[in-house]
């Protein structure tokens, strides 16, 4: 049965893959086939091409969306990218391959469900595939599917299919990534992308788009653990909502009830829910990701910053943080440093109390001697902070498992934490 | 479908609610700029979605090219007065009299680059130190690589190479004196779905949306609709033809569309169908191929 756009769902995923390993072509091709680049788009980029004596129409036109990106042929940050079928609108976050590789991904992997990683048929395993490997399972999204492409060069071999295919098992099944999928496909000759392959009679498994429009995601959002961070208190104040007093929020983990007996951190004073209100009137129940506005039975101090719980499932409240950090400022992540701190609706400060490692991003191996934290490494660290953080395991959920960090001097953001 | 699962509308109303409530959290006078087209109107719905029961709590802001279609205006009008919202007016009009921006000449002239100037004295006369809009990612290639929250120097620039990265959903809005955030809720929106959203939601849009008749003429292959103030040459013969717009911009620059779509239904219909995008209709995004990027890194919206 074809489902209408009022039961359609949403699949956010990321692409990666290492210089000229038909990364965009891949997304032209997806684009294409689902009837998303229009003809003013192709003209345009027809016209650019033949301009450049380009043989063929450069699909990575349309993804290079800056000047410079155009003039230099690289891509130099995340560009975000919209297509649906009847199934599911999806969003692709497009990341270069080589500039600010890890800063980039890590932002792209940061929101995803799901990362497609491009290997060349001919080349195998590289080191790049690694990288991608491990920062999809360092960001914990939840599926990963490995494109085989370029089978049209390798005689659309099922030999060398399969063999590439033990070789990644054995290499992802040191990731945290429990759904890894396999699907050798021709990107430029379209095979086993949105059509199923002639050439390929003896791959039994499902083309790309089948997979991205079936995969399962709704259990991708924590529905177990119940984490209401507050983003604002609404206080209407006028003589129809008088004592009206609503927080408001997005659900980050678990299913909240009307009647359920909740707890307040960082007080730790309990009550009821009174209700759960939206602009389109009262729910029983909400869950993650919903934005909603909730009020309690009893008058609690609460504000922003604050986190509705149940009581007998709390997160961890703590100063003291064991986080690994994707580094992403210009200058190193300094040991004893102070920064400041984002974490769900939370602001704080920390200081860097210990570089205990750095991570080689390519071998996964642990570097106890270098400490040099420079823009695109990864690190283990501990943090203290000012006030006490409420947190989850990064690996039971993303939203009270992740934390930025941000230069006092500069505002920017320079540091991605997954705690531990 | 799970009884846990969101539709597409859903968790992309709930992202944008979030990112509304984000910048009522983390700025003290924000303010959402207000086209009168349907992107902003969906916006301005939302807000009043993320405050509920309480009223919108930052003021609305219409860069007044003064060259509209009437239609637009009295929607604009009704819309406040039915909701009680703040309406300001930034006005292109005063300034050139105020001699800050010069009007471009000939038949293509057009406001539409000097809504920035008036933008941008209309922030810093307010203190504005967020303005949230309506811009889609989908809508153009430059905009495709811009965050939610995305930062402005004290001149109001973008600098496109040097954009915070923005990771989760934990928005980073700390700034120094002067400067400024451009904050896009529905940036993860396509066309499609604001329409199927403005259906789902029964959200009142103004009339030129739909088809209709009008006086126009073709220039460059675009429809452009008979108005007060764009001027037509000898050869463009000015004639009634059933048109409806897909965006609302400046009446000098935005084009019509031939169509006979009446209702939502149809318009979805046509947009399911159609092979060109809604910029492709807006001569100010064709005057270069990097015209979009340009005029944001001026600080355009």
């Amino acid at each position: 049965m074809e489902k209408s756009y009022l039961n359609m769902d949403l699949l956010r995923f990321t692409t990666a893959g290492s210089v000229d390993d038909g990364k965009s072509t891949l997304i032209g091709r997806l684009l294409y086939d689902s009837k998303s680049i229009f003809e003013d788009q192709m003209e345009a980029i027809q016209q650019v091409s033949d301009r450049k004596g380009e043989e063929h129409v450069n699909l990575a036109l349309l993804t290079d969306g800056l000047r410079d990106e155009r003039e230099q042929g690289i891509t130099i940050d995340v560009a975000y990218r919209y297509f649906a079928t009847p199934q599911r609108k999806f969003i692709i976050a497009d990341t270069p391959g080589h500039i600010q590789y890890t800063r980039n991904m890590v932002t792209g992997a940061s929101t995803a469900n799901l990362a497609i990683i491009l290997i060349d048929a001919r080349h195998g395993i590289v080191e790049q595939t690694k990288r991608h490997s491990f920062i999809a399972s360092l960001l914990g999204i939840p599926h990963i599917v490995y494109c085989i492409n370029k089978m049209d060069l390798v005689d659309y071999s099922q030999e060398v299919y399969n063999t590439l295919v033990d070789d990644l098992e054995d290499f992802s099944a040191k990731l945290e990534t429990k759904d890894v999928r396999f699907i050798p496909i021709s990107a430029l000759k379209g095979d086993n992308v949105v059509h199923r392959s002639e050439k390929m009679g003896w791959f039994e498994g499902a083309t790309l788009m089948h997979t991205l429009e079936t995969v399962h995601i709704a259990s991708d959002h924590n529905h177990i653990d119940c984490r209401f961070p507050i983003q604002n208190v609404i206080r209407p104040q006028t003589t129809e909502h008088h004592d009206y007093r609503g927080y408001a929020g997005r659900i980050a983990g678990g299913v909240f009830k009307k009647g359920d007996a909740v707890m307040v951190l960082p007080s730790g004073f309990t009550s009821k829910i009174k209700s759960i209100d939206t602009f389109d009137g009262e729910i029983d129940e909400a869950f993650a990701p919903m934005s909603v506005t909730m009020t309690l039975e009893d008058d609690i101090d609460i504000s922003r910053g604050d986190m509705i719980v149940r009581e007998n499932n709390k997160p961890e409240v703590s100063q003291d943080i064991e986080a690994m950090i994707c580094w992403m400022g210009d200058s190193p992540l300094k040991e004893k440093g102070k920064y400041a701190l984002k974490h769900t609706s939370k602001d704080a400060r920390c200081m860097v109390k210990e570089i205990k490692y750095k991570v080689d991003i390519n071998t996964l191996h642990r570097n106890e001697a270098d400490k040099v934290i420079s823009s695109n490494d990864v690190a283990r660290v501990t943090l203290r902070t000012t006030s006490p953080l409420f947190i989850d395991q990064y690996g039971r959920n993303r939203n009270t498992g992740s934390l930025i960090l941000i230069d006092e001097a500069t505002n920017n953001t320079v540091g991605a934490g997954m705690i531990i | 479908m799970g009884s846990y699962n969101l539709t597409h509308l859903k968790e992309l109303e709930s992202e944008a609610i979030f990112v509304i409530r984000e910048v009522v959290a983390q700025f003290e006078n924000p303010v959402l700029l207000f086209s009168g087209g349907k992107d902003s109107i969906v916006c301005y719905h939302l807000a009043r979605k993320a405050f509920y029961p309480a009223k919108v709590p930052f003021p609305l802001m219409h860069v007044d090219t003064g060259h509209n279609f009437p239609e637009t205006i009295q929607f604009r009008d009704k819309l406040i007065e039915e909701t009680g919202a703040r309406l300001i007016v930034g006005s292109v009009q005063q300034s050139i009299d105020e001699g800050k921006s010069t009007e471009e000449k000939g038949v293509n002239a057009s406001r539409n680059k000097l809504q920035t100037v008036t933008l941008l004295d209309a922030i810093e006369a307010n203190k504005f130190d967020c303005a949230m809009g309506g811009a889609r990612r989908d809508e153009e290639k430059a905009r495709a690589k811009e965050r939610f929250f995305s930062h402005r120097d004290d001149f109001g620039q973008w600098d496109p190479k040097n954009q915070r990265p923005e990771l989760w959903n934990t928005f980073n809005g700390k700034k120094n004196m002067g400067e400024h955030f451009r904050v896009f809720p529905i940036s993860n929106w396509t066309e499609m779905d604001i329409w199927q959203y403005i259906l789902a939601e029964k959200i009142d849009i103004p009339s030129i949306y739909f088809s209709h008749t009008r006086d126009c003429f073709v220039r460059d292959g675009v429809i452009m609709g008979k108005t007060d103030f764009v001027e037509t040459k000898d050869t463009e013969e000015v004639q009634p033809m059933v048109v409806r717009f897909r965006t609302i911009g400046d009446a000098t620059c935005t084009g019509a569309v031939a169509s006979t779509a009446a209702t939502l239904e149809e318009i979805i219909e046509e947009v399911a169908s159609t092979r060109v995008t809604e910029r492709g209709g807006r001569s100010d995004d064709k005057r270069s191929e990097a015209a979009m990027e340009d005029r944001k890194k001026e600080g355009y919206f």
